[in-house]
């Protein structure tokens, strides 16, 4: 187990000309092959700041994030895209893309000037739609197919792009429970065939409970790291709501309202 | 791959398209040439009458390739704009550079009697009016990314183009009050634009930008296929956005600068042409759309040409004209039609 990505004392937060607003302090976080890993807090806590900020978007307040045991804003626009893909929440603008080529976009760090595929990155584009199961999509446009299909030919194009890490934001809002369940059960199959590192964030927590293999857990008070065993045993989810209404009920393993 | 033989069989038809419709706008005209003479004027040889020969050496000739500058740059610098701010209305002549150049246009034109008179020959000359016309050009599209970046709404940024449109118009009729007759009549057939007029040397310093232009969004060919997945994605995947966007618009600037201060503001070419090649080739592919735009753009502007000088009138119209009267109606229809754009 190889670790990818490593934070040390890393502190995240926005600065403008007079404040400095810190959102969370002392983060020690770190991502290893292999694994998938899950994002989750409340709305509003932070989790796009700090995924802003890992990504190498955001420079952080103190402290530092390491990827591949170099430091995040020491990569050229290139390497950094040879090294992390993203899956982001944004709509796509309207284009005539057909899947095929919306995937092989992801091959854009290795092409020439114009963006010619070669042999092998036809080959890693048909190995990502493999994975994902879209290959009989591959003609299709980009705006005939359903979101839970989008979102696993978005998953496909960061593939394709072929790096040792892949960061998701909310990759299930707008999917119902059947899709949601399939997409977790494909980035979990990802993780342990390709041996990638894949983090998500969530709202979906019972499922990341339940196929995860770490969590990351942003409350006010703090952020852990840990596996979500450990997270439950410890009593770290009671404190991720502020409501007396919602209970975590650590038998069951998931979220009761009362 | 069935699309591949399609996309061969169409730019076996564009090429043949392209080459007949240059052959025609050269024929035709309102003075009758028979094409046996039309032929040996071109290779070099003796047409009947010295008069035909020099109508087509000296006339139909530069116009023609002319409207195939034209053409293409306008149409070129349309697509780049439309993926630029992912906007399928979006177009040199919308979004205000056309005013814009205009606007540089008029300042020299009709502000030259401001300066001393060896400043106001190089004002007047090629090189001046393309540089203020490229200059204004430039500043408008600079104006337009500010206010784009506030605005994510594209409609917004429709009717900011066309607030500078109307802002340009108003200074450019203040500056009327205190120009010459003379001036003033210069000024608005220009702004009528026009392919002929041009002599070989103009053609020469338009075929450098265009060529310029062209060649920058060659290179942008592989950052707009990116910034199709918009500017987050794009940037995930290695594109320096910052430095591809300033390509982008320095060509885009070029373009419609350099076209607009020889040709005059010429609407709806640049808008409506990238669309038709879209529409026809069904896809986003830019190294695609690239090629075909080139095309269509060079051959719908030979039409308008060709149609703007019907052979048997003795008036030449406005190419303006011809081009708002053919481009309008697709943009209108574009719009009724929005369900998936580009």
């Amino acid at each position: 187990m190889i670790s990818i990505l490593k934070t040390t004392n890393l502190n995240i937060g926005y600065k403008s000309k007079k404040t400095v607003v810190t959102i969370a302090e002392n983060l020690n976080l770190n991502l290893s092959s292999g694994k998938l890993i899950s994002l989750i807090g409340a709305n509003g806590i932070g989790k796009s700041t700090l995924l802003r900020t890992i990504t190498g978007i955001q420079h952080p307040l103190a402290g530092n994030v390491y990827l591949n045991d170099k430091e995040i804003s020491a990569y050229q626009p290139l390497d950094l895209a040879q090294n992390l893909s993203l899956v982001l929440t944004e709509k796509l603008p309207p284009s005539n893309l057909s899947v095929f080529e919306l995937v092989a976009l992801g091959r854009q760090p290795y092409t020439n000037w114009v963006g010619t595929l070669t042999q092998t990155d036809i080959e890693k584009v048909q190995q990502a739609m493999q994975l994902t199961q879209i290959e009989h999509l591959s003609n299709k446009k980009h705006y005939q197919i359903s979101d839970g299909q989008l979102q696993k030919v978005l998953i496909a194009r960061a593939l394709a792009q072929d790096t040792p890490l892949i960061i998701l934001d909310e990759p299930t809002t707008h999917l119902d429970l059947l899709h949601k369940v399939s997409l977790f059960k494909l980035l979990k199959k990802l993780t342990q065939e390709t041996q990638k590192c894949i983090l998500f964030s969530t709202h979906d927590i019972d499922l990341a409970i339940q196929l995860s293999d770490e969590m990351i857990l942003m409350t006010p008070e703090n952020v852990v790291q840990d596996e979500p065993c450990n997270l439950i045993s410890n009593g770290s989810f009671t404190a991720l709501f502020k409501d007396e209404h919602i209970i975590f009920d650590a038998e069951k393993g998931k979220f009761i309202v009362t | 791959m069935a699309n591949k033989k399609r996309n061969t069989i169409l730019f076996a038809v564009l090429t043949l398209g392209l080459l007949l419709m240059f052959f025609a706008s050269i024929s035709l005209g309102s003075v009758m040439i028979p094409l046996k003479d039309v032929f040996a004027s071109l290779t070099g040889g003796h047409a009947a009458k010295s008069t035909w020969e020099y109508i087509i050496i000296n006339y139909r000739l530069p116009k023609a390739i002319t409207a195939v500058l034209v053409g293409t740059g306008l149409s070129i610098s349309g697509l780049l704009m439309q993926t630029l701010f992912r906007n399928p209305l979006a177009g040199p002549y919308v979004l205000g550079l056309s005013s814009g150049a205009s606007l540089g246009v008029a300042f020299v034109i009709l502000g030259a009697g401001f300066l001393p008179s060896f400043l106001s020959v190089i004002a007047l000359s090629s090189y001046g009016i393309v540089i203020a016309s490229t200059f204004g050009s430039t500043l408008v599209l600079l104006l337009v990314l500010v206010v784009s970046q506030r605005l994510r709404d594209t409609m917004a940024i429709l009717i900011v183009g066309l607030m500078f449109g109307s802002f340009t118009t108003a200074i450019v009729s203040v500056l009327t009050y205190f120009s010459t007759a003379e001036q003033l009549q210069k000024f608005t057939f220009w702004s009528m634009g026009s392919l002929g007029n041009l002599s070989w040397s103009t053609i020469g310093i338009l075929t450098v930008c265009v060529g310029i232009g062209l060649l920058l969004s060659a290179k942008s060919i592989k950052p707009l296929n990116a910034l199709l997945l918009g500017e987050n994605y794009a940037k995930s995947m290695g594109l320096n956005f910052k430095k591809a966007r300033l390509i982008i618009i320095f060509a885009t600037s070029i373009l419609s600068g350099a076209i607009t201060a020889f040709a005059g503001p010429i609407a709806f070419v640049g808008l409506a042409v990238p669309h038709i090649a879209k529409l026809t080739f069904q896809t986003s592919n830019h190294t695609i759309l690239f090629w075909s735009t080139l095309f269509f753009g060079s051959i719908i502007m030979l039409f308008c040409d060709i149609v703007s000088q019907m052979p048997g009138f003795d008036v030449t119209l406005p190419i303006n004209a011809i081009t708002s009267i053919i481009g309008a109606p697709v943009v209108i229809w574009l719009l009724v039609r929005k369900r998936n754009f580009q």
